[in-house]
């Protein structure tokens, strides 16, 4: 919701095709590429007409982008449907500052934020700075790096259940250097990342929030 | 077997004294790769990661041509090239030139490719007393264990348990500083040099024209282990090729700052063959296993191969969330972490350890710093890929199938999608607290979300679903 509020306050007509769902990420890094294409197909079924697709997920962004192709190798068609919709496909972040070139979205914020770089907007997409251009930007908003801020949190889809103590302990690693920034937020352009790192933040009983990049974005 | 490489990652996550271990000496090895390939350090480091990738993709993609004309100019330096297909090949190589030569003890340097097939040990079980050299190994010897960390074997060990074991394998009184420990391992190994026959290297790089073969090592242990003994032989994968000189100055770059953030090793060894007439130094006679052990498999798939162009700097480990936790000994072969995954399903068979592709968080980190760039997490999806393609084959996995083509019917019948949320939703509320689920309801309290609660608490779901909140919007702005 936080996404079309702010896309629709610099002049976006958004539009949310109510038969979308998931992309496939789950099966195809599970290993069950037979799944991940039936519901990759249906993902390209139901994007076809858009101008653009925003996603607010790094993770799935780099799905569509990086994987879809590989998933369809074989299939001409639902190449070629990928190769249609591939340059229209947007992380969140991407989106505002390079097509609608915004850095100023007219956010308000007045907290101590730390930023956590998802894995996969990071490395497979390369947003690095942008989250960051976007939130010096919000009025009172005072950003304060974790060390490191790019270490995984430990979600990995999966992973997280099949290696559950492995998983937890690398959560438990990232809370400590977020906890060591003073921070009352932490912000990301992931919600799998957030899921994780809040439900573990929830655990220790820590009272820091998390929030989806666009959640502070639509903040005035 | 399910049961126990998760006991054993769990014994590892449980010690601290080791948790801590890891954390900082991986750290430590980041830090100062970091500094190593800073543009300030290297502006060219970007570039370097493509040109080796493109020399190793050729070289692998030409193997028959180099290995040939490796050997052909090896050969005419008065070395020996052996072609061994496995382990077998090669200990019966060694066993039958000791015997021929009188030779009764071997010193060895660190060499990732023998530890594969387990040399050290199947020599001395063929009455060949074999030494390890190199501090780190000579460590992990003396402990009857095997390397922790490619570069880096007793990187698990604190001076402490290094103290603890000298005094007890080598009868020395106790001693907890690292130099003087040092020096009761060098006055051991220096006897040992002097009268060993055979020294045993691997090799960092075979390179084809002129015909060399090149160590790195930051010790001195194998230029003992290349001059002092009258024979040397390095055994080496078929993968080390490289075509020219000139192409270590690619790869001699990457490779120390990757692996320990150092510009270079303190020594880089050419080695073109045995001693000539006029040399005063070097061993009488030279010989250079190559060994297959399953590289071969590996050469048909294009995108697979590319795991042949790893330069074993050590870096994907250190730079590894899941090797930082659970260390070098729960991998279930010689190679550990990110490389490691890849290594073992490839060259052991998917089913040998089917669950190694999936431990991991698919981060990226492995591939952003390797100095080759191998895309590990693609070969890691691909190998998920063939084990369950495995699984299935061998009606295994069959519930987490059924699982996921359930999930998948649903993914593409978003009205039922939509009603199975709000009904998870309904279902959870009850145990909500702080927006947070402390614990699923007992009758869920099973597989993936009792594995999700043992660690960490559940966001609570919204009572209206996205679509409503939606809808009502809509509304609100029509109006």
């Amino acid at each position: 919701m936080a996404v079309a509020e702010v896309l629709e306050r610099i002049g976006y007509t958004v539009d949310f095709p109510e038969a979308q769902t998931c992309c496939g990420q789950p099966a195809f890094n599970t290993g069950y590429r037979e799944e991940a294409r039936q519901v990759a197909r249906h993902f390209l079924e139901v994007f076809r007409h858009a101008d653009y697709v925003v996603v607010p997920s790094g993770s799935c962004a780099s799905m569509i982008t990086h994987h879809f192709a590989d998933l369809f190798h074989k299939e001409p068609y639902w190449l070629e449907q990928t190769r249609r919709l591939e340059p229209r496909v947007w992380e969140f972040s991407r989106f505002l500052l390079e097509v609608a070139r915004v850095e100023d979205v007219g956010a308000r914020f007045p907290h101590l934020v730390t930023y956590h770089d998802s894995c996969h907007a990071l490395r497979w997409l390369g947003i690095k700075q942008g989250p960051r251009r976007l939130l010096w930007k919000v009025r009172g908003l005072r950003l304060r790096e974790m060390e490191p801020a790019e270490e995984c949190c430990g979600f990995g889809g999966t992973f997280a259940v099949k290696f559950a103590e492995l998983s937890g302990s690398i959560a438990r690693t990232k809370l400590d250097t977020i906890r060591q920034t003073g921070a009352e937020v932490v912000v990301s352009v992931d919600s799998s990342c957030l899921l994780q790192i809040r439900g573990a933040l929830s655990r220790a009983g820590v009272p820091i929030r998390t929030m989806h990049l666009a959640e502070v974005l639509a903040h005035r | 077997m399910m049961a126990s490489y998760q006991q054993k990652i769990r014994h590892t996550l449980d010690d601290p004294r080791l948790q801590s271990a890891i954390y900082a000496a991986s750290g430590r090895l980041m830090d100062h790769r970091s500094h190593a390939v800073a543009p300030a350090a290297l502006p060219d480091f970007q570039e370097l990661r493509t040109q080796a990738n493109l020399i190793k993709k050729h070289a692998i993609e030409n193997l028959d041509y180099y290995l040939q004309q490796f050997e052909s100019n090896l050969t005419s330096h008065g070395g020996r090239v052996i072609y061994a297909r496995d382990g077998s090949e090669v200990v019966s190589f060694l066993v039958g030139l000791a015997q021929d030569k009188q030779a009764r003890l071997v010193v060895k340097s660190k060499s990732m490719t023998t530890e594969e097939i387990e040399l050290t040990d199947r020599l001395q079980h063929n009455q060949l007393e074999t030494v390890e050299t190199d501090l780190g190994e000579f460590i992990v010897q003396l402990a009857g264990e095997r390397p922790y960390h490619i570069v880096a074997p007793a990187l698990h060990k604190t001076r402490y348990d290094v103290a603890e074991l000298f005094s007890q394998r080598l009868g020395v009184e106790r001693e907890v500083v690292p130099e003087k420990q040092t020096k009761i391992a060098r006055s051991v190994l220096r006897r040992k040099f002097l009268a060993a026959d055979i020294g045993l290297t691997g090799a960092n790089f075979l390179v084809a024209d002129p015909g060399a073969v090149v160590l790195v090592e930051n010790e001195g242990n194998i230029r003992l282990t290349t001059t002092a003994p009258r024979m040397h032989v390095a055994v080496a994968g078929i993968e080390k090729i490289i075509p020219r000189a000139q192409d270590l100055a690619v790869f001699l770059k990457l490779l120390g700052r990757s692996a320990t953030g150092q510009p270079l090793s303190v020594y880089t060894s050419f080695l073109c063959g045995p001693r000539r007439p006029s040399e005063i130094d070097g061993p009488e006679e030279f010989y250079v296993v190559l060994l297959d052990n399953g590289r071969t498999k590996l050469l048909g798939d294009r995108e697979k191969r590319q795991s042949l162009y790893c330069i074993r700097c050590g870096a994907c480990l250190n730079h590894c969330p899941v090797y930082r936790k659970i260390g070098g000994h729960n991998y279930p072969w010689t190679y550990s972490g990110p490389i490691g995954a890849i290594l073992t399903p490839q060259f052991q068979g998917v089913m040998q350890a089917p669950w190694l592709p999936f431990a991991s968080s698919l981060c990226g980190a492995c591939a952003e710093v390797c100095p080759v760039k191998i895309d590990i997490p693609k070969l890691l999806l691909e190998l998920r890929s063939e084990v369950k393609k495995a699984e299935a084959r061998e009606r295994q996995g069959r519930l987490e199938r059924l699982g996921f083509r359930l999930w998948a019917w649903v993914m593409r019948h978003p009205r039922i999608y939509e009603m199975l949320g709000l009904t998870a939703a309904a279902v959870l509320a009850s145990q909500e607290s702080n927006g947070c689920l402390r614990q699923p309801p007992a009758v869920l309290n099973r597989g993936p979300l009792r594995a999700w609660f043992s660690q960490r608490d559940l966001p609570a779901l919204p009572e209206r679903s996205f679509r409503q909140a939606w809808r009502t919007r809509a509304r609100v702005t029509r109006d």
